[in-house]
C-alpha cells in the first residue's frame, strides 16, 4: 500500500532530506519554492506561472481531497485546473494523504502525478526545509529517485515560451474584444473575463497583437524572469504609445514596468501563497491576495507619470502600478485568485469599466 | 475619537456553554485598552478569574451582570463607552436590555465596536435569515414560531424531521431535532418557557459544519483568521464536536466560497470586530447554508486565536477603539500587518471534555445541546499524532485511541446516535470489520477522518505483529508509532515494556520530539514569541528545533516550569488558571524564565505572552520529562495548576526532576488517604473514624461499627471523584466498587460521617513547615455539601472564636509535620467547638483567588516566593475586617437533562461567583444572585421531604408569609405549614396531572423561586422531590436546594431590599 521507494531532496547548498517517492518515480531538478497556501494544491499544481520549479508546500496534510476530472466547459477551458495539465516540476510535502474524500475528486494526488510524470517526495520535515529557503533564498534543487541528475536553473531559459499557446485563439462572448497575452496564462483569468461578457483573444506571448482590432489589452501571469520577454516588452511599449487601456497581473506587472521603464528584480524567496495583505494606494484600503511571484518590480525606479497601485503591507515591496493616464495598471498578487481569496476580482471590473472608457478601436 | 473611560461587561461564572475563553477574550481587551491608556471598568462576578487581578482593570465590580446592577456601576463611574463583546452571551444580553431600556442613552453611554443594532440583527433569527436572504445568502428554509401551533404548522410545510432553534440562547440551549409532530409539541412548549421566539428549519443532518472567524474593522476591511471543520457533521453542536482547523476535505472551491459569503455577511450586518459564522456544507455538493452568526467573541474564537497565534480578542478591542487592520502589527513576527490570515503549517484538534458520568440520571448522548463542561486542543504535524495527544489530554485515562477501557452498548446504535465516546465505537467498529464506508453511514463522518482512525488501527497492528516476530521493537517501527502519536505508556502495553523502558528505547535510537513553533505565517518570517509544540514529525534527520531549547550561552538564566491545569471540568477550571498565571508572573518577577506547560484553550495562561514560553502540550509524565530534559529549568511547579499536576509529583521526583515546594514524599503523605489518615492520629488530631479497606466485608462489619452513614473516599482525587456518603451495606458495596474503577492504584478509606457539622476550610503558604499567611472560610451548608458546590463565607461570621483557633493550631502542626512549602488547603468539621480534619491538599486549592482577592493579598505570589526561597510572613487578620467575601457555586442543570439538581459529597457545579458586601446578607444576595437567582416578587413553591426537614425551616417559612409571599406546598409540605397556621396554597405534582398543578404554575410565571430538598444526606431522592427540582430548572426557575441555604436566604430578603446592594467596586471595600 505505502510506497517505500526512497527519494532525496538535494538543495545547491548541499542540504539532503530524506523522504519517500510518492508520484513519478523519477529525478528532476528546478529551482526550490515554497507555497503557504493551506488549501488549492490542484490550481497551484496547473498554475503555468510555476513552470520550472520544485513546490514545497507548507501545509502538511496534501491530497486529502484528491484531484478532481479534466472536464472542460463549453469555452473548451479546464473546469477545475488552471491548464491543461500539470506545470510544477516537482512536488515537495510532508504528508501526502494516499486517500482521499470528495465529492469532485476522481483520483488520488498520488496517481495524478505518476499520470503528470512529476516526481514526488514526502515524510519530508517541510517547516525547516522553508526556513532554510527563507533564511538563504530559493536555490536550486533536485528530487533524486533512483538516478541522479545535474542541477539546472530554470531561470536562464525563457519560461514562457515553454508555457505560452502556439496559436491564437477566440473565445466569442461579446462586444468588448480584450486581447490576452498568454505568458503562462491561468484558466480563471480567462474565465474570470468572458464572465464579465467580452470575448477573448488568446495570443503567444511574442504575438504582435497590434495587427489586430480590439478594445482593451491584458497580460497574463508567467513564470520566470520577466527580462526573458523581450518581444512582449517590445509589443508593450508600442501599446503604452498607443494608449491602449491595459491591465496586467504578476508577470503582467512586471513586464508592464519593464516596458514603462522601470525595472524588476529577484525577490529572495518570493511571495507565494493566498494570505498577502496589500494596500490600494488609492483607497488605504487593505485587502488579502493570493501571490506567486519570485520577481518584483522596483518601486524606485518608476518613471514619471507611473505610480504604485498596491503596496504589499508585510514587506512594502510593489504589488501593482498605474500610470496618471488610467490607461494602464497592473497588480504583482492574482485577483482571478483559484486559488485563494477571491478579494480582488473588482480589479476585473475596473479594467473592463476603463475599457469602456476609452472605447475606440486599436 | 477614542474613549476616555470604558466599561467591560463579563461574562460571570463559568457554566456549560460558556466558560473560561472569557477570562481570555475579557484579559485580551483590557491590555488593549490599557496600552491606549484609556480607563477600564470591569463588571463581573467571577472573582476566580484573571481579568479581576488587581491591576488589570481600574475599577473592578464583583457584582451581577444584571441591567440594575450595571445601571448602577454605569451612573457611578459615568463611563463614556462601552464593550459587550468580550462576556459572551451573558454580557450582550445584558447589553441588549441597557439599550432596549434607554439606559445607554440616558447615561450617553456608546457602544463600541459592533452596533447594537447589528448584534439584534444576527441575534433574532427571523431577521437575521430575512437580511441574509436579501443579499443572496442560502440559509436554511426556515420560520419563526411564537406559538406551539405556529411551530407546527410549519413543520408540516418544511417536513419532518425538522430542527428546533430558540432564539437569544447560549450554546444552543432548548434546541434539537424533532423527528414527529409528539416530539415537536413537548419541545416547544419546553423551548417558549426560557424564550419568547423558536425557530422551525430544515433538518441538516449530515452535513458538514464549518466555522469561519471573521474580522472586520470601521474602514471595511475584512480577513478570515480561520476556518475549522468539525469532524462530527451537523446536528451535533460544535461545543459537543471534535473541531480540526484548518479545514481537511474542502477544495479551495469549497474554502473560499464560504469565505467570500463569510466577508459578504460580516459586512452586511456591519460589524466591527470578530464573528463568528458556522454553515453547512453539504458533502455531495457545493451547496451551503449560513446555520448561526456570532456577532461576538465566542469559544470558537478562542479556540481560533490559540489555534492559530492570532491575539483576535486583542486585536477586535483595538477595532473597537477605531484603530483599522493595517494599522495593526502582528503580534508573533512583530514586522509584519495584522491584516492577515494566518496559515498553518500544523494542525489543531479540539475534543470536548464532558463529565456526564458525575449526573446520575443525564443521558450520555449529544446533540444539538451543548452538555460539555471543558475542551482540550492538541497540535501536531497529521491529524493522526494530534488525535491520540488530544485524547489522553481529555484526563479521562484514555492512553490514546486504541486500548481503553470504554463500555459500549449496541455498536450500531452507538454509532447512530453519538454519545460522548463515541469516537471509541468507531474504534471498535473497525477492529470489529466494519468498513469506513459503512462507519461513514451509520456515523456521518467524514470518509478522511475515518481513514485516519484506521490508520492508527494498522500501525498498532504492525507494532504488535512486529513484536510478536521480533521480541522488540525496530527504530524505523518506533519512530512510525511515535508519529501516530502513541505514547511511551501505550507502545509499553503493547510490547511488554514500562512506560520507562519504551522511553530509553526511544532515546538509545536517537527518536526524539522536535520543538515547532507556531508563527501564524508557516515559517515564511520569523516569529519574535515561543508559542511552541512537540512533534515527532521532523526528527527523521536530526531534531530541528525551531527555537532552541536551553539558553547555553546565557548562564545567568535561570528557568522554571510550570504545569498548568489541563481542560476545564467539574472541579478544576478557571481558578486553577489564575493560579498557575500569578506563579508564572512571580517567578517573571523573581528573575527567572518562566515556561508554561498547558493545553487548555480556554485559558490565560496559554496566552503566548503570558510566560516567556508556552509549551501547548500534553501534561503527562512522559511530555513533562521531555520538556524537562530539553530546557532543563532550575525547576518544576506541581502545585498551581490543581489536581493533574499534583499527581505527576511523586513519578516526577522519583525520575530525578526537581519539584519546587513542597517535597513529593511529603505531598504524597496528604493525598494518600490511608497515609494522611496514620499521619493525623499520630499528631494526635482528631479525625471522623477511619478505616484502611482491602475487603467489602471488612468495610461492612467497620460502617456498621461506626454507625452509618459512612464516607468512601479513593486517594489522589478532586472534586470528589467516586467519594460517596452511604447509609446501609448495599449502598457501600456498589460505591466501593465504584472507588475502585476510579483509582485502582490507591487505597480507598472508609470513614464516619458526622451529621449536621459545619465545614470549615483552611487556605494557606507554608514555608518550611511555617504558616505565613492563612485564611479560614466557612461553608454555609452543613458538612456533606462537596466544598467546590458550598457556598463558602470569609471571613466566618457563625463560628467561635474558640473553633477558629483550633484550626489554626491544627494547621500549623500540619504543616510542620509534612514541612510544607507553598500553597494548601485543609478542609475541617467543626460542631460545637470540637474540630476534625477531613482532607488535606498539598497544592493550591480552588478557593485561593477568592481568599487572596477578598483579603487583597496574592495568596500564590507570596507561596510562589516561598517556593524559591524568598518567603516572608505577612501580617494579615482575617478576622476584623470591614467586609465580608461570599463564594457561591453555579450549576449548569438546565443543560442536563434528566439530573437531580442536588447537592452532594460529589460536586455538580460548573463555576463560582465572589462577592463583597458589608455584611453576610449583602455579600450573599450579590452571590446568589450573580449566579442567577432572582429577587423573589410573585409567589414560592415549597416541596420539603421529611417532618424533619419541613420543622427546621418553619421559622424561616412563617418570615416569607410574614413579608407578604404568595406560598406554595406540594402536598405534604403544604399540609405542614397549613397545620403550623401558615397560610400556603397545595399544588398537585408535576405527574399528578391534576390541577392546580405545580407544572403548570411553573410554566406560567406563577412562581419565581422554588426551594426543595429531598431528607438531609440522602443519596437518591426519597420523598420524590426530584420531579419539583427538575421542573423548576426546566422552566428557568431559581431553585434553593439546601437547608442552610434556604435559612440564609430568607434572612437577607427579611433584612435587605434591592437598593441596600450597594455599588461599590473592590478598591473601594
Amino acid at each position: 500500500m505505502t510506497s517505500s521507494t526512497p527519494a532525496k531532496l538535494i538543495l545547491e547548498d548541499g542540504t539532503i532530506l530524506e523522504g519517500v517517492s510518492c508520484g513519478f518515480h523519477g529525478s528532476t531538478s528546478g529551482e526550490v519554492v515554497f507555497n503557504t497556501g493551506m488549501v488549492g494544491y490542484p490550481e497551484s499544481f496547473t498554475d503555468p506561472s510555476y513552470k520550472g520549479q520544485i513546490l514545497v508546500l507548507t501545509y502538511p496534510l496534501i491530497g486529502n481531497y484528491g484531484m478532481p476530472s479534466w472536464e472542460k466547459s463549453k469555452e473548451n477551458i479546464e473546469r477545475f485546473y488552471e491548464s491543461s495539465h500539470g506545470q510544477i516540476q516537482g512536488m515537495v510535502v510532508a504528508h501526502l494523504s494516499l486517500d482521499y474524500s470528495h465529492w469532485n475528486a476522481k483520483q488520488s494526488l498520488s496517481s495524478w502525478l505518476v499520470e503528470q510524470k512529476i516526481p514526488a517526495i514526502t515524510g519530508i520535515d517541510t517547516r525547516a526545509l522553508t526556513k532554510r529557503l527563507r533564511e538563504k533564498g530559493v536555490m536550486l534543487g533536485k528530487i533524486v529517485v533512483e538516478q541522479d541528475v545535474v542541477l539546472e536553473d530554470p531561470n536562464i531559459r525563457n519560461l514562457v515560451a515553454d508555457v505560452s499557446i502556439p496559436q491564437p485563439v477566440t473565445y466569442e462572448n461579446g462586444k468588448m474584444r480584450i486581447v490576452v497575452v498568454d505568458t503562462g496564462c491561468k484558466n480563471n483569468i480567462l474565465r474570470s473575463l468572458l464572465a464579465r461578457n467580452v470575448t477573448v483573444i488568446r495570443v503567444p506571448w511574442d504575438y504582435d497583437f497590434h495587427a489586430l482590432k480590439f478594445d482593451g489589452l491584458f497580460l497574463s501571469n508567467g513564470p520566470g524572469d520577466p527580462k526573458q520577454c523581450t518581444a512582449t516588452i517590445a509589443h508593450l511599449r508600442k501599446a503604452i504609445d498607443k494608449k491602449i487601456p491595459t491591465f496586467g497581473i504578476c508577470l503582467g506587472n512586471q513586464l508592464l514596468a519593464l516596458a514603462s521603464g522601470a525595472d524588476t528584480y529577484k525577490l529572495k524567496y518570493g511571495h507565494r501563497g493566498q494570505n498577502q495583505p496589500c494596500i490600494d494606494t488609492r483607497t488605504g484600503r487593505c485587502y488579502i491576495t493570493s501571490q506567486n511571484h519570485g520577481f518584483a518590480v522596483d518601486t524606485k525606479t518608476l518613471k514619471s507619470g507611473w505610480k504604485e497601485l498596491f503596496v504589499n503591507a508585510n514587506d512594502q515591496t510593489n504589488e501593482g502600478i498605474m500610470h496618471e493616464s488610467g490607461l494602464f495598471m497592473s497588480c504583482q498578487f492574482h485577483p482571478e485568485a483559484t486559488p485563494g481569496p477571491t478579494d480582488t476580482g473588482f480589479l476585473f471590473d475596473q479594467f473592463i469599466e476603463m475599457v469602456k472608457q476609452h472605447e475606440r478601436k486599436f | 475619537m477614542k474613549p476616555k473611560k470604558v466599561i467591560i461587561l463579563g461574562s460571570g461564572a463559568l457554566k456549560i456553554g460558556e466558560a473560561g475563553e472569557f477570562d481570555y477574550s475579557t484579559s485580551q481587551c483590557l491590555k488593549a485598552l490599557k496600552e491606549d491608556s484609556i480607563q477600564t471598568v470591569l463588571v463581573n462576578p467571577n472573582i476566580a478569574t484573571y481579568q479581576t487581578s488587581a491591576g488589570m482593570a481600574d475599577r473592578i465590580y464583583f457584582l451581577p451582570i444584571t441591567v440594575d446592577f450595571v445601571e448602577g456601576v454605569i451612573k457611578k463611574e459615568k463611563p463614556d463607552a462601552i464593550m459587550l463583546s468580550f462576556g459572551g452571551q451573558t454580557a450582550l444580553n445584558c447589553g441588549l436590555e441597557l439599550e432596549r431600556k434607554g439606559i445607554l442613552d440616558k447615561y450617553g453611554v456608546s457602544v463600541l465596536g459592533t452596533p447594537i443594532k447589528a448584534i439584534e440583527l444576527t441575534e433574532d433569527r427571523h431577521l437575521f435569515a430575512k437580511e441574509l436572504q436579501s443579499i443572496n445568502v442560502f440559509v436554511p428554509k426556515s420560520k419563526a414560531a411564537h406559538h406551539a401551533h405556529d411551530a407546527l404548522a410549519i413543520a408540516e410545510e418544511i417536513g419532518y424531521p425538522v430542527m428546533i432553534r430558540v432564539a437569544f440562547a447560549l450554546g444552543g440551549k432548548g434546541s434539537g431535532v424533532a423527528h414527529t409532530k409528539q416530539e415537536l409539541q413537548r419541545m416547544v412548549d419546553e423551548a417558549l418557557t426560557s424564550s419568547p421566539q423558536i425557530l422551525v428549519e430544515e433538518y441538516l443532518g449530515g452535513w458538514k459544519e464549518i466555522e469561519y472567524e471573521v474580522v472586520r474593522d470601521a474602514k471595511d476591511n475584512c480577513i478570515t483568521v480561520c476556518n475549522m471543520e468539525n469532524f462530527d457533521p451537523l446536528g451535533i453542536h460544535t461545543g459537543e464536536s471534535i473541531v480540526v482547523a484548518p479545514s481537511q476535505t474542502l477544495s479551495n472551491s469549497e474554502y473560499h466560497l464560504l469565505r467570500e459569503t463569510s466577508i459578504k455577511v460580516i459586512r452586511h450586518f456591519g460589524i466591527v470586530g470578530e464573528c463568528n459564522i458556522q454553515f453547512a456544507l453539504d458533502p455531495r455538493s457545493e451547496e451551503y447554508r449560513v446555520i448561526e452568526v456570532n456577532a461576538r467573541l465566542s469559544r470558537s474564537s478562542a479556540l481560533a486565536s490559540k489555534a492559530t497565534g492570532y491575539p483576535l480578542a486583542y486585536i477586535a478591542a483595538k477595532l473597537g477603539l477605531g484603530y483599522s487592520l493595517p494599522e495593526l502589527q502582528n503580534s508573533i513576527t512583530k514586522s509584519t500587518c495584522a491584516c492577515f490570515e494566518p496559515a498553518l503549517d500544523y494542525l489543531v484538534i479540539k475534543i470536548p471534555r464532558w463529565d456526564l458520568h458525575k449526573f446520575k440520571q443525564v443521558s450520555k448522548k449529544i446533540g444539538s445541546e451543548m452538555k460539555s463542561v471543558g475542551e482540550v486542543m492538541s497540535i501536531g504535524r497529521t491529524f493522526e499524532e494530534a488525535l491520540q495527544k488530544g485524547l489522553r489530554m481529555l484526563g479521562m485515562g484514555y492512553k490514546g485511541l486504541t486500548g481503553n477501557d470504554v463500555e459500549l452498548g449496541d455498536l450500531a446504535k452507538e454509532l447512530k446516535e453519538p454519545t460522548d465516546e463515541r469516537i471509541f465505537a468507531v474504534v471498535e467498529g473497525m477492529q470489529q470489520g466494519m468498513s469506513v464506508a459503512e462507519i461513514n453511514k451509520l456515523t456521518g463522518i467524514d470518509p478522511w477522518f475515518l481513514e485516519r482512525i484506521r490508520m492508527i488501527l494498522v500501525v498498532e497492528a504492525e507494532i504488535r505483529k512486529e513484536y510478536q516476530h521480533a521480541g522488540k521493537l525496530s527504530a524505523p517501527t518506533l519512530l512510525k508509532a511515535k508519529q501516530y502519536g502513541f505514547s511511551d505508556y501505550h507502545l509499553g502495553r503493547l510490547v511488554a515494556k514500562t512506560e520507562l523502558e519504551v522511553r530509553e528505547l526511544r532515546k538509545h535510537y536517537g527518536i526524539l520530539p522536535s520543538i515547532k513553533q507556531i508563527d501564524t505565517l508557516a515559517a515564511e518570517y520569523p516569529a519574535q514569541t515561543n508559542y511552541l509544540y512537540l512533534t515527532y514529525h521532523g526528527c527523521t534527520q536530526g531534531c530541528h528545533h525551531d527555537v532552541a531549547p536551553l539558553e547555553q550561552k546565557n548562564k545567568s538564566d535561570k528557568s522554571m516550569l510550570v504545569l498548568g491545569s489541563g481542560s476545564y471540568r467539574i472541579g478544576s477550571s478557571v481558578e486553577f488558571d489564575w493560579c498557575s498565571v500569578h506563579c508564572a508572573l512571580a517567578l517573571q518577577k523573581a528573575g527567572y524564565k518562566t515556561i508554561m506547560l498547558n493545553y487548555n484553550p480556554e485559558t490565560v495562561s496559554t496566552d503566548y505572552d503570558t510566560s516567556d514560553k508556552l509549551y501547548f502540550e500534553e501534561l503527562s509524565f512522559e511530555r513533562v520529562l521531555d520538556i524537562y530534559e530539553l530546557e532543563q529549568p532550575e525547576g518544576l511547579v506541581v502545585s498551581m495548576g490543581g489536581q493533574i499536576p499534583n499527581n505527576l509529583a511523586l513519578r516526577c521526583h522519583k525520575a530525578g526532576l526537581h519539584i519546587i515546594g513542597t517535597s513529593p514524599v511529603d505531598i504524597d503523605s496528604a493525598e494518600d488517604r490511608y497515609k494522611f489518615s496514620k499521619l493525623l492520629d499520630e499528631l494526635s488530631i482528631d479525625q471522623p473514624l477511619w478505616k484502611e479497606l482491602s475487603t467489602t466485608e471488612e468495610a461492612i462489619k467497620f460502617a456498621r461499627k461506626a454507625n452509618y452513614p459512612v464516607l468512601i473516599r479513593p486517594s489522589y482525587v478532586l472534586s470528589g471523584s467516586a467519594m460517596n456518603v452511604v447509609f446501609h451495606d448495599e449502598e457501600l458495596a456498589l460505591y466501593l466498587e465504584k472507588a475502585a474503577k476510579v483509582s485502582a492504584e490507591h487505597p480507598v478509606v472508609v470513614s464516619k460521617f458526622e451529621v449536621n457539622s459545619k465545614e470549615l476550610e483552611i487556605d494557606a503558604v507554608g514555608d518550611h513547615g511555617k504558616v505565613v499567611a492563612w485564611a479560614i472560610s466557612e461553608h454555609i451548608e452543613n458538612a456533606g455539601v462537596h466544598s467546590g458546590d458550598a457556598t463558602m463565607v470569609l471571613p466566618p461570621q457563625h463560628t467561635y472564636l474558640e473553633t477558629l483557633r483550633r484550626v489554626k493550631h491544627i494547621t500549623e502542626k500540619i504543616a510542620a509535620a509534612l514541612s510544607i512549602t507553598g500553597p494548601f488547603n485543609i478542609q475541617f468539621l467543626a460542631k460545637d467547638n470540637h474540630v476534625k480534619v477531613i482532607e488535606c491538599n498539598l497544592r493550591a486549592s480552588r478557593s485561593f483567588p477568592f481568599v487572596s482577592k477578598v483579603l487583597k493579598q496574592n495568596f500564590i505570589e507570596l507561596a510562589t516566593l516561598c517556593m524559591i526561597g524568598k518567603g516572608k510572613k505577612i501580617a494579615l487578620s482575617n478576622l476584623d475586617l470591614d467586609y465580608v467575601g461570599v463564594k457561591a457555586p453555579q450549576f449548569s442543570y438546565s443543560r442536563l437533562k434528566g439530573a437531580d439538581p442536588l447537592l452532594s459529597v460529589e460536586m455538580a457545579s460548573t463555576g463560582e461567583v465572589g462577592c463583597l458586601g458589608k455584611d453576610l446578607h449583602e455579600a450573599f444576595l450579590k452571590a446568589v444572585l450573580a449566579t442567577g437567582l432572582t429577587w423573589p416578587k410573585k409567589g414560592i413553591l415549597l416541596s420539603v421531604s421529611g417532618d424533619e426537614n419541613r420543622y427546621k425551616l418553619l421559622d424561616h417559612i412563617r418570615k416569607l408569609a410574614d413579608l407578604g409571599f404568595k406560598l406554595y406546598g406540594t402536598e405534604h409540605t403544604a399540609e405542614f405549614y397549613s397545620s403550623h397556621g401558615i397560610q400556603i396554597k397545595m399544588l398537585h405534582k408535576v405527574h399528578e396531572k391534576t390541577e392546580p398543578n405545580t407544572l403548570t404554575y411553573l410554566l406560567h410565571g406563577k412562581i419565581d423561586l422554588v426551594i426543595s430538598m429531598p431528607k438531609e444526606y440522602a443519596s437518591v431522592d426519597s420523598g420524590g422531590t426530584k420531579i419539583v427540582r427538575r421542573a423548576a430548572v426546566d422552566c428557568n426557575v431559581p431553585l434553593i436546594n439546601n437547608i442552610q441555604l434556604a435559612k440564609v436566604f430568607i434572612d437577607a430578603i427579611a433584612d435587605k431590599k434591592m437598593d441596600d446592594l450597594e455599588i461599590k467596586a473592590w478598591e473601594e471595600y
